[in-house]
């Protein structure tokens, strides 16, 4: 059989598991009345559930050696689809059209849920200039979101700014806040970058909790204006389907500026940067620069993202702002494919709204995300729709121009 | 003299360990210049002193660019001394390997090139055609340097020969006076090795480059350069011509041992 030697091991491995976990998964002390109680059934959980792991684990492994022995490039059907010409211009109608007439054919709950959706995919897109292009894995993407959150919310109440004022000023912010950080992080790289950034934003969540002359502490700011609509007073829906043009506004925004960034030269050497930091400085790249700016770019979207969030909720605290969102808005960049921005919509779209409609499961829903994020590592390290880079075709005037 | 590159006296220290003892030498402007000697002798690491990636711990790295006056460079930061026009290749390739070979290529364009975020997000006019001149540059020096029909696949994907000469394009699309190769021919069958010979002697002339060699494959050496330098232990123990050096005893007793030296005599 092709998986014997994958399935024995397996067996072994859980086994292994079932004789380890068995004093504290099965045995039970009650001791109220006095008696063992034995728990026969977690012993099939652990067993299943290590057999699954090892062989998922095994099968990767096995993977990972054939296709060093033979690397075909292998291109994934929804990178091919997207690169016909016909299929691409087709999806973006569709997926144009549905934008459109989403909100007034759903409901008021699902308008809000799709809302949330894009406010991660423009955060999906910021994180990816800092870790998909350039390459700095940053475990504290969400501090920039909290300052965008904060900065409209605190310079809101004391000072009365309006939304459009304050989401420019936020942006600004924000980015500045990423150079911030970026400076004392410049010679950092892979772990030990990802460790720094991830204490930055505890850092800043502390001081948010703890600071409550500043920041109103764990009770947060409420009373958060929504946008205004030239002075008009929305109802409760009216407000909710502005809201949802509004991120469809600027997430199409984020994705014409990202995708101009990527294929321009600040975007090439970004990914310079994170193919090889000291070739790309030999080839005359000023690390400092690329970096500083993939920080506060990539700030920077976080910002404009924490504003329209405060704007949504109308409340912040700073249990809005935990290391699982970085985890959560790291977790779709990889899902979708470092540096690829149409990837990068999907596992946004797929990680927020898919526990949204399956509530029925909604007790698992993070070991069913957990098993989701392993299998598509193991089977598609690329992500869904893997990033390629731009071909250029040259034709013979060309070179006959040149010559 | 016209010298273009002038090292005096450059010592470089790796904690206890002497890498570079007092070294000279010079470059004059349109010259091949090899730089050879057994294995740890000190080549890279002269070669990262130049390069700005090694601060070195005493003595001075001059460069005299074509137009201005002489600039010290030691201590200068990596990419600025790119853009002085000093460019390299690695002795163990050093490619972006997720990038096509033309994207390779285009990198080098990098430091003459100056449109700017505004400029990638609105794409003036201006920030057009530069692009399309980093596209136009990099592709005739791909072509120059037999990698045309190559341009579109990842770097990573390339034959081993074909990496050596994009390392070599990359450094070109820089627009360098100094061109400092590092074991260009390591790992090359002779065939290889005897295209890339005459290709590094088209270069210069082509190019209008001085070069700065190192290699181990005495033929090329002793074909290309008008001069050469031996390290040994971080010492030079000789320079001169490539007559010079093949008489020279110390050179002879470095490489061949004392053993060697002592059947010899
Ligand atoms: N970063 C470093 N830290 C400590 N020691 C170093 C460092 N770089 C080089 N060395 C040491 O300096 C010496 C010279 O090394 P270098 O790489 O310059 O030799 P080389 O002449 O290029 O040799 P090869 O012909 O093998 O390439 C060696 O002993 C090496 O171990
Ligand atoms: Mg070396």
């Amino acid at each position: 059989m092709k998986y014997a030697c994958e399935l024995k091991r397996s067996i072994y491995i859980a086994l292994w598991f079932i004789l380890l976990t068995f004093p504290i998964m099965v045995v039970k002390v009650n001791t109220i009345e006095n008696v063992i109680v034995w728990r026969w059934i977690n012993i099939a959980g652990i067993g299943v559930g290590a057999f699954v792991l090892s062989f998922f684990w095994q099968l990767y492994l096995r993977k990972k050696m054939t296709s060093q022995q033979t690397a075909p490039e292998k291109v994934s059907i929804l990178n091919r689809l997207i690169e016909n010409q016909k299929i691409y211009r087709l999806a973006l109608f569709i997926a144009g059209i549905f934008a459109l007439i989403f909100p007034f054919v759903f409901s008021h709950y699902q308008v809000n849920i799709m809302t949330t959706a894009l406010i991660y995919v423009m955060l999906g897109l910021g994180l990816n200039i800092e870790v998909g292009l350039a390459g700095l894995l940053d475990l504290g993407y969400v501090a920039f979101y909290a300052v965008g959150a904060y900065s409209y919310a605190l310079l809101n109440y004391h000072f009365g700014l309006g939304f459009w004022t304050l989401l420019p000023v936020s942006a600004l912010l924000a980015a500045f806040f990423g150079i911030l950080v970026g400076f004392p992080v410049l010679r950092l790289r892979g772990d030990y970058l990802a460790i720094v950034t991830l204490a930055f934003a505890e850092i800043l969540r502390l001081v948010l909790e703890n600071w409550n002359d500043f920041s109103f502490g764990p009770s947060g700011i409420s009373n958060i204006p929504r946008p205004g609509f030239f002075g008009m007073n929305l109802t409760l829906e009216q407000s909710a389907i502005y809201m949802y043009f509004l991120l469809i506004a600027l997430c199409g925004l984020t994705i014409f500026v990202t995708y101009r960034l990527q294929h321009s030269r600040i975007g090439r050497a970004w990914v310079a940067l994170r193919e090889d930091e000291l070739a790309c400085q030999a080839t005359g790249i000023d690390k400092t620069k690329a970096k500083l700016t993939a920080f506060a770019l990539g700030a920077m979207w976080a910002g404009i993202a924490g504003v329209l969030f405060a704007a949504k909720t109308t409340f912040i605290n700073p249990a809005s702002f935990t290391f699982m969102e970085s985890a959560m808005i790291l977790s779709i960049v990889v899902l979708g494919g470092m540096g690829s921005i149409p990837g990068i919509i999907l596992a946004a779209l797929a990680i927020i709204l898919l526990p949204e409609y399956l509530r029925v499961f909604s007790d698992y829903r993070m070991i069913l995300f957990g098993a989701a994020l392993i299998i598509m590592m193991i089977f598609r390290p690329g992500g869904l729709m893997a990033d390629r880079r731009k071909q250029y075709e040259f034709h013979r005037s060309d070179i006959i121009n040149k010559s | 003299m016209d010298n273009i590159l002038e090292v005096k006296n450059l010592t470089m220290d790796f904690g206890g360990l002497r890498a570079l003892n007092n070294v000279s030498l010079h470059i004059q402007r349109g010259e091949i210049v090899a730089l050879i000697g057994p294995n740890g002798a000190g080549k890279t690491t002269l070669f990262n002193c130049l390069t700005g990636i090694y601060k070195p711990t005493a003595g001075d790295i001059l460069l005299y660019p074509p137009d201005g006056k002489a600039k010290k460079i030691s201590g200068l930061k990596i990419n600025i001394i790119t853009e002085l026009g000093v460019a390299r290749t690695f002795q163990n390739i050093r490619l972006f390997g997720g990038m096509t070979v033309l994207e390779n290529v285009m990198i080098g364009r990098h430091t003459r090139s100056k449109s700017s975020i505004l400029g990638a997000i609105f794409r003036p006019p201006a920030t057009r055609s530069e692009e399309k001149t980093i596209i136009d540059k990099s592709y005739s020096i791909l072509e120059y340097m037999g990698l045309a029909p190559l341009v579109n696949e990842l770097a990573n994907n390339l034959p081993y020969g074909a990496q050596r000469r994009l390392e070599i394009a990359r450094a070109l699309a820089t627009d360098p006076h100094l061109l400092l190769l590092d074991e260009p021919a390591a790992g090359m069958n002779p065939q290889e090795t005897n295209e890339l010979d005459a290709l590094i002697a088209q270069l210069r002339t082509d190019y209008n480059l001085s070069i700065l060699l190192i290699e181990h494959d005495m033929k090329l050496v002793m074909n290309l350069a008008q001069n050469i330098s031996v390290l040994d232990y971080g010492e030079e123990i000789a320079c001169g011509t490539p007559q010079e050096i093949r008489r020279n005893p110390a050179v002879i007793k470095a490489y061949l041992g004392e053993e060697a030296d002592a059947e010899v005599s």
